[in-house]
């Protein structure tokens, strides 16, 4: 539908790309005093997709909350795409959500059609995920924003950390990258609407599905690809794992189209971070096209599940995925730690 | 040869600066790009050398100064 003012104008940054740096972020909290407690099960020390806290020996709780400026200028998918990115970091833990709160920032002068629009995709999304929205905050900006904070919840002994990854474990991952680069380029008006509905409906595709068919697996550890990139996740989950990714990239799913806007420098500045972020962590073993090395830096708003699988299971689990999930590919293996914590080949 | 100002400009406007600066003629063999931000540095080198340009980069004061040729 078409709205007075285009929503993605009223955003300096796009999605995902909005989010500050992963190495920031680790500076600022630096030193706090926080409590401990033998009940949370995930905390802030693993930089998790989301909290988990066992209420019971049969029930964890799974908190998150994800948000962002427009990154399509329709309210009804900008409001799908921000409840499913919010939605994912649950199901990257395994778990299940439940409850949602939106979380809103509205120009005054926006429309109240436009305000429902973006409402009615989180509501339709949330359905989607059985999940409830049970009330959240609204207040006014310059700058819109919508997402939620969501609760769901686990088995305690099936919490599927970031750190969980062990050396052997098949990497998968279920949605192509280079959705930062090509919502960079629409900006610019160099990609075609029929290209953008795919990027659209991918970024609104709930990792619930891709979950489901996980948890009848063995599977170890699980994030989500975000704003961090391939490559920042990727980094976590290594240093979280005490362990070695190798990439294999010319294994890895993107978007065609990303690659020559990659080329021409469609770049959002979130790649940069993330490059500064995680480069030490990285050695190349062969030389890579730097429009490759850019899509694997490439922030990506409700990027696909990045999962560990169990090496016995990993092709059943593949084969299942790519089944269900367009988009599915089996990209790396966990290693025993090496000369680096990423090594792509 | 034109110098073009893209400072303060955030991903993707100096690229569509530096274009529609290209696809003048009179810009066309040569130009000068000013850029705050590694971002920007980095994008605009990517698309000049996408097309055909050579570039070089001097940094000062935390600004980029890319020459563009071809």
């Amino acid at each position: 539908m078409e709205t007075e003012v285009k929503l993605t104008k009223l955003a300096s940054c796009a999605g995902c790309g909005a989010k500050v740096g992963a190495g920031t972020l680790v500076k600022m909290l630096e030193g706090f005093r926080t409590h401990t407690d033998s009940r949370l099960i995930v905390g802030y020390d693993k930089s998790d997709d989301a909290s988990v806290y066992a209420i019971n020996d049969d029930t964890a709780l799974v908190q998150t909350t994800d948000f962002f400026p427009p990154i399509v200028d329709d309210p009804f998918m900008y409001g799908q795409i921000a409840a499913a990115n919010a939605l994912s970091d649950v199901y990257a833990m395994g778990g299940t959500p439940r409850l949602a709160l939106n979380i809103m920032c509205i120009p005054e002068s926006m429309d109240k059609e436009t305000v429902q629009q973006i409402l009615r995709g989180g509501y339709e999304k949330a359905y989607e995920a059985d999940t409830i929205i049970t009330g959240g905050h609204t207040i006014h900006g310059a700058e819109p924003i919508y997402g939620l904070a969501v609760s769901g919840f686990v088995h305690p002994d099936r919490v599927l950390k970031n750190s969980s990854a062990k050396a052997g474990d098949s990497l998968i991952l279920t949605k192509p990258l280079g959705i930062g680069i090509i919502t960079t380029a629409f900006k610019a008006d160099m990609v075609d609407e029929a290209v953008m509905q795919r990027i659209y409906t991918q970024m609104a595709t709930l990792n619930k599905y891709a979950a489901e068919i996980m948890m009848k697996y063995d599977v170890h550890g699980c994030t989500d690809v975000t704003g961090f990139a391939l490559m920042g996740h990727s980094y976590e989950l290594a240093q979280g794992s005490g362990c070695t990714v190798r990439l294999f990239s010319d294994r890895l799913p993107y978007h065609r189209e990303a690659y020559e806007l990659a080329q021409m420098g469609f770049i959002p500045a979130g790649a940069y971070r993330n490059r500064e972020y995680a480069q030490n962590g990285v050695t190349w073993k062969r030389p890579i096209d730097r429009a490759l090395e850019d899509i694997m830096f490439d922030p990506q708003t409700s990027g696909g599940l990045l999962m560990a699988v169990d090496a016995a299971d990993a092709d059943a689990c593949l084969k299942e995925l790519k089944e269900n999930i367009a988009g599915a590919e089996l990209i790396g293996r966990v290693e025993e730690r090496a000369e680096n914590w990423i090594i792509v080949e | 040869m034109s110098v073009l100002d893209a400072r303060g400009l955030s991903c993707p406007e100096p690229v569509v600066m530096v274009k529609k600066a290209m696809a003048s003629e009179e810009n066309a063999r040569c130009m000068t790009v000013i850029v705050d931000n590694v971002a920007s540095k980095e994008n605009v080198t990517r698309f000049a050398e996408h097309q055909g340009y050579s570039v070089s980069i001097t940094e000062a004061d935390g600004e980029y100064t890319l020459e563009l040729r071809k």
